[in-house]
């Protein structure tokens, strides 16, 4: 196999990877994946933390090394990489489609644009209204705040953009 | 004379200190907070400052070369040597204490990073970067409900004022500088402390006006976190904090 598509058959291994506290996206979905470096015996995954108290960020890291391992890879190591620093713009369209069927709408706008601090419609992920409400900007998770729908009124989270 | 690696090591574990040690504060009220959304978002907030203060550490670290780690700082050093500002070690009082000291620290850290995170430091760049959106949120949030208990009723305007009184001879502290500010700033790049300090005091003025209360006048300040003197309350912070390793030196998971 060419070294091409040895990294290409690695980022579909890591594309079974799922995050830990969102297990219906995977760590390639997320954005957190930034880089796969080959070397003749080695493998080096380039990994974005996401939030710095994330604390998942551990777990994310050994399910990596545990999901290559396990493909039979053995020099594997993660190279932590901080710049250019995580955003919830990283998630993928496929990532934000997930979420959203999963029942977590996904982050609106553009994080860079500091979309945080004005207010986007955050839209129901069961039927789509742009009728919501924030209950809490905090939820079961740092990343996502608690909204209820006003049409459909069901209680749902958001992934917060930042 | 201290020289730059001195400085840099000094100044990054600082910031390590002052995340850390509010960290433990705020970690402080889950379970206690004055209501749920409250309490997880102090928690997340403490999340965020704990993270922060690991990125920091581990930098340290690394730059002394001696082999100490994060853990290493944060449970296997005495009160003397953590330098933290006085003002973060203060008690999580009332819930209007608590909101009156991360308004004050934020509006002064928001700049601070900003400043570093434009600095000649690839790493101290790339730390600051990340945390800076995490404490513009944290801000955001602190800040609302200055103002909502400032202009809210009679008790938690009269309640949040005190708290800004009692808690105002510790800000002087945060714009002091000394020798390890002056290096960071003239050989890398970093903050200039005089600046970040107009920018605070507009932005204070700002938001207690925001909040219909008095910003209090400059008195004396009290000083000392930064070199290690602590005040009465920072002995039982880190007797809590360091339980483990002091009950069983060497633990490890």
């Amino acid at each position: 196999m060419s070294a091409e598509n040895n990294v290409k058959q690695v980022w579909d291994w890591l594309a079974d990877v799922p995050d830990p506290e969102i297990p219906v996206v995977s760590v390639v979905d997320l954005g957190i994946v930034r880089n796969i470096n080959i070397g003749d015996d080695t493998i080096e995954v380039e990994v974005a933390p996401t939030y710095s108290g994330c604390p998942a960020t551990e777990v994310i890291e050994s399910s990596i090394l545990e999901k290559l391992v396990d493909e039979g890879l053995k020099d594997v190591s993660i190279k932590r990489v901080l710049s250019p620093a995580w955003t919830t713009d990283w998630i993928t369209e496929s990532g934000r489609d997930k979420l959203r069927d999963y029942g977590i709408a996904p982050p609106v706008g553009n994080a860079s644009k500091r979309e945080l601090l004005g207010k986007g419609a955050v839209h129901c992920p069961r039927c789509g209204t742009s009728q919501t409400t924030v209950v809490s900007e905090f939820g079961s998770t740092a990343c996502k705040a608690s909204y209820k729908c006003d049409e459909c009124l069901e209680p749902f989270e958001y992934f917060k953009c930042i | 004379m201290m020289n730059k690696k001195q400085a840099i090591i000094k100044y990054t574990l600082r910031l390590g200190d002052n995340a850390l040690i509010l960290a433990q504060r705020l970690i402080e009220l889950v379970a206690h907070g004055p209501e749920l959304e409250e309490e997880m978002a102090n928690a997340n907030f403490a999340l965020d400052y704990l993270g922060q203060a690991r990125m920091f550490y581990s930098y340290a670290g690394e730059l002394e070369g001696n082999g100490r780690k994060e853990d290493d700082f944060a449970f296997m050093r005495g009160e003397r040597e953590f330098c933290n500002f006085l003002l973060l070690e203060q008690p999580n009082g009332h819930f209007g204490d608590t909101i009156a000291r991360s308004v004050m620290f934020e509006i002064f850290y928001l700049a601070q990073l900003e400043a570093i995170a434009a600095c000649r430091d690839e790493r101290l760049v790339e730390i600051a970067a990340r945390a800076v959106k995490e404490i513009r949120y944290h801000l955001r949030h602190d800040s609302q409900w200055l103002v909502r208990l400032g202009d809210g009723t009679d008790e938690s305007h009269a309640k949040i004022q005190a708290s800004i009184d009692e808690l105002w001879r510790f800000t002087g502290e945060m714009f002091a500088g000394d020798e390890v500010d002056d290096i960071i700033r003239d050989e890398f790049g970093g903050p200039d402390l005089d600046k970040i300090k107009t920018g605070w005091q507009s932005g204070m003025t700002r938001l207690l006006a925001d909040a219909t209360l008095q910003m209090p006048e400059d008195k004396w300040m009290d000083d000392g976190g930064r070199t290690g003197r602590h005040s009465e309350h920072f002995g039982p912070l880190i007797a809590e904090m360091q339980y483990m390793q002091r009950s069983y030196p060497g633990l490890d998971w």
